[in-house]
């Protein structure tokens, strides 16, 4: 698989990325790769996922383009094979948007994303490091730079649609930045189909508000891992949404500090496991200023020897008073066959502050289960509809209705009869 | 329409029968009444018909209309016309109430080989049965019984059982946890479906419920047996006496 896109002695390439990628690889020296004897893989074995071991290539074609959102005005931005197909897009876009892709942005030196690529990632290198971040960022070749100056923006969905059955980049990373009090809603589906490895950085500008929506699924045996890392500016809010089905091993990590006083941030996602079914959720959300607010609503529904992972960490530094922290994740576990590892973690140093989570993992609700049977239900029927109640709260996170109706229809074609 | 003979039944956990040998014929139309202390098998009785997991049959059979109730699933009872007004209806966090009973009612007509009824239908069919008891529009909105008072619970339960429409309805302890005007809504509620086609077994500690809707026979039972059968009478002589006496009887 032929990930190394960038040719390291061109001529033309800007200053700025040629200096990421000098930092970048000397940082790689200092960096050694993810080992499952480290704390911070204890439940999910990162072997498979390192290049090294040549695994990262989709064996099956995610072919066609997901409908999830067909019901949605939106503008569509398509990168079949990393490359933005601008005939099949949805251009022109609001002009209170700007995309470039990544390959051009590393040849622009006076790109508004030379300021910005990379140094969310880097910054959310410690306390942990992040190899497959960092690997990112230093073989990245497809993604987009998106600037978003207004409000007067449909949502736009990427959609990574991997039609042709050609030789597939493995990176791709987005780098999106909301000035202050703008507003956009990014809707990712069929990522699978093009990146193993996927990171987001989001710089949310003061008074600005980002909602993310991301459908995940349809790779079998394929391995991938995603990142984001946001940064909030004061008064902004984030709300981003994950909903993961039917792959094989996946790890979504996500990083968000919360900078600037008075910003929220809200991640969640639900999970719908069956069988050879490994999916991670990592999260480490820094409460920087004062008056913050973060939310975590992780849901999974797991059968049939399918594993869950939650780790989540919530960190309130000392200048973060009256911050307000919660966080949930619970599985619905529809056999003995099937597993949640759960590690939630809070770290405190202000003594002002609300913080609590709660994780759980248990069976069906026999007498909730009997209690619609006993109305005339079918059993396969009744289930159903528990595990889709179950999943709802983590779908009531999604700020907009149409969006949460959309991927709530989602959900129930994904669970099995 | 009910035929219940010899049964015997248990918790599956258990060696022990809590039901020994129960004897009961429900005519069409008629309303039985069943009154026992606790733990002489009330609930059992209304887990067996309604065919709750966890419960073993050991001897006996229960018909309805001349057919084996016992070998088919909960489901099938209901779509067959069988309704079990719980003593503590389930709260489900995330289910509609509304999007419960179509699922639940259209589920039925589906096995029943009948057409689904219509959303517009439906929400016409329930909002007028609503009315009925006093039910407010909130209370259909919100998840099944979630946040519901215990009136809430009980008339919620009502309201499914006007929407589907049974031909036996087990009431078990309908009139636990009401005070006097949720449990007149209650009767009246059951009182307006009474009919020559449909029939009632409620089930109660107390013989208050039965002031409201009178029963045309009354059942006590004890230990696991029919220790008495009456007419509405014998629920008033229980009231007087309590369950003592007939206790020591069974001895």
């Amino acid at each position: 698989m032929g990930v190394r896109a960038i040719q390291e002695n061109s001529d033309s390439r800007s200053a700025w990325h040629s200096n990421v990628l000098h930092r970048a690889r000397e940082l790689v020296k200092s960096t050694g790769p993810a080992q499952r004897r480290d704390e911070y893989w204890k439940f999910t074995d990162p072997e498979g996922l390192n290049v090294s071991s040549g695994s990262v290539s989709p064996t099956r074609d995610a072919n066609g383009q997901s409908t999830v959102f067909d019901g949605i005005a939106r503008k569509r931005i398509i990168l079949p094979s990393g490359s933005l197909d601008r005939e099949k897009s949805d251009f022109p876009l609001s002009s209170d948007v700007r995309i470039d892709e990544l390959k051009d942005v590393f040849f622009d030196d006076s790109h508004w994303c030379s300021d910005l690529f990379s140094t969310l990632e880097a910054r959310g290198q410690a306390p942990v490091q992040r190899p497959f971040a960092l690997e990112n960022r230093l073989h990245v070749n497809s993604g987009l730079a998106i600037r978003v100056c207004g409000r007067q923006i449909q949502p736009i969905e990427i959609a990574c649609s991997s039609e042709d059955s050609a030789e597939k980049p493995a990176y791709l990373r987005h780098v999106l930045k909301l000035d202050p009090d703008s507003e956009l809603t990014l809707l990712e589906t069929g990522f699978l189909g093009i990146g193993a490895n996927t990171v987001i950085e989001v710089e949310i500008g003061d008074g600005a508000r980002f909602n993310h929506v991301r459908i995940q699924n349809g790779m079998r045996r394929f391995r991938s891992i995603t990142h984001m890392f946001a940064r909030l500016g004061a008064g902004s809010s984030m709300k981003s949404f994950t909903a993961t089905a039917d792959t094989d091993w996946l790890r979504n990590e996500c990083v968000v500090d919360l900078a600037g006083e008075g910003s929220s941030a809200h991640v969640s996602g639900t999970a719908i496991g069956n069988a050879n079914f490994h999916q991670d959720d990592t999260l480490f959300v820094k409460h920087l200023a004062p008056n913050c607010e973060s939310r975590q609503v992780f849901k999974k529904v797991l059968r049939n020897g399918a594993v869950g992972v939650f780790q989540g960490k919530i960190l309130v530094e000392p200048a973060a008073q009256k911050t307000d922290g919660y966080q949930l994740s619970q599985a619905l576990l529809l056999d003995d066959d099937a597993q949640f590892l759960a590690k939630p973690e809070l770290e405190i140093y202000a003594d002002d502050v609300a913080c609590s989570h709660g994780s759980t993992s248990g069976g069906l609700d026999e007498d909730a289960l009997f209690y619609l049977r006993s109305r005339g239900i079918p059993e396969s029927d009744a289930k159903g509809m528990l595990a889709i109640a179950f999943l709802a709260e983590a779908v009531e996170e999604i700020e907009d209705e149409q969006l949460a109706e959309a991927v709530m229809q989602q959900i129930q074609a994904w669970l099995p009869a | 329409m009910l035929s219940i003979k010899n049964l015997h039944a248990g918790l599956e956990s258990e060696q022990k029968d809590i039901l020994k040998g129960v004897d009961m014929d429900v005519e069409a139309g008629a309303v039985h009444a069943v009154m026992g202390p606790n733990g002489s098998g009330k609930s059992t009785l209304s887990y067996i018909l309604a065919g709750r997991d966890g419960y073993d049959v050991t001897e006996g059979t229960v018909e309805l209309d001349g057919s084996n109730l016992l070998e088919i699933e909960p489901e099938e009872r209901a779509a067959d016309g069988l309704f079990l007004a719980f003593q503590y209806p389930v709260e489900i966090a995330g289910v509609g109430n509304m999007n419960f009973l179509r699922t639940a009612l259209n589920a039925q007509r589906k096995a029943r080989g009948e057409d689904p009824v219509s959303a517009a239908d439906f929400l016409r069919i329930v909002r007028a049965k609503a009315k009925d008891l006093g039910i407010e529009g909130d209370l259909l909105k919100r998840p099944v019984n979630f946040g519901f008072s215990g009136g809430e619970k009980k008339r919620n339960e009502i309201l499914h059982m006007a929407v589907l429409q049974p031909r036996l309805c087990i009431l078990d302890e309908t009139d636990s946890g009401l005070d006097v005007d949720a449990l007149k809504q209650v009767a009246e509620g059951v009182n307006s479906l009474r009919s020559e086609q449909r029939s009632f077994l409620v089930i109660t500690h107390y013989q208050r419920l039965l002031n409201y809707i009178q029963p045309d026979v009354v059942h006590i039972l004890v230990d696991g047996r029919i220790a008495r059968k009456g007419g509405p009478d014998l629920a008033l002589e229980v009231e007087e006496n309590g369950y003592a006496d007939l206790m020591a009887e069974m001895e």
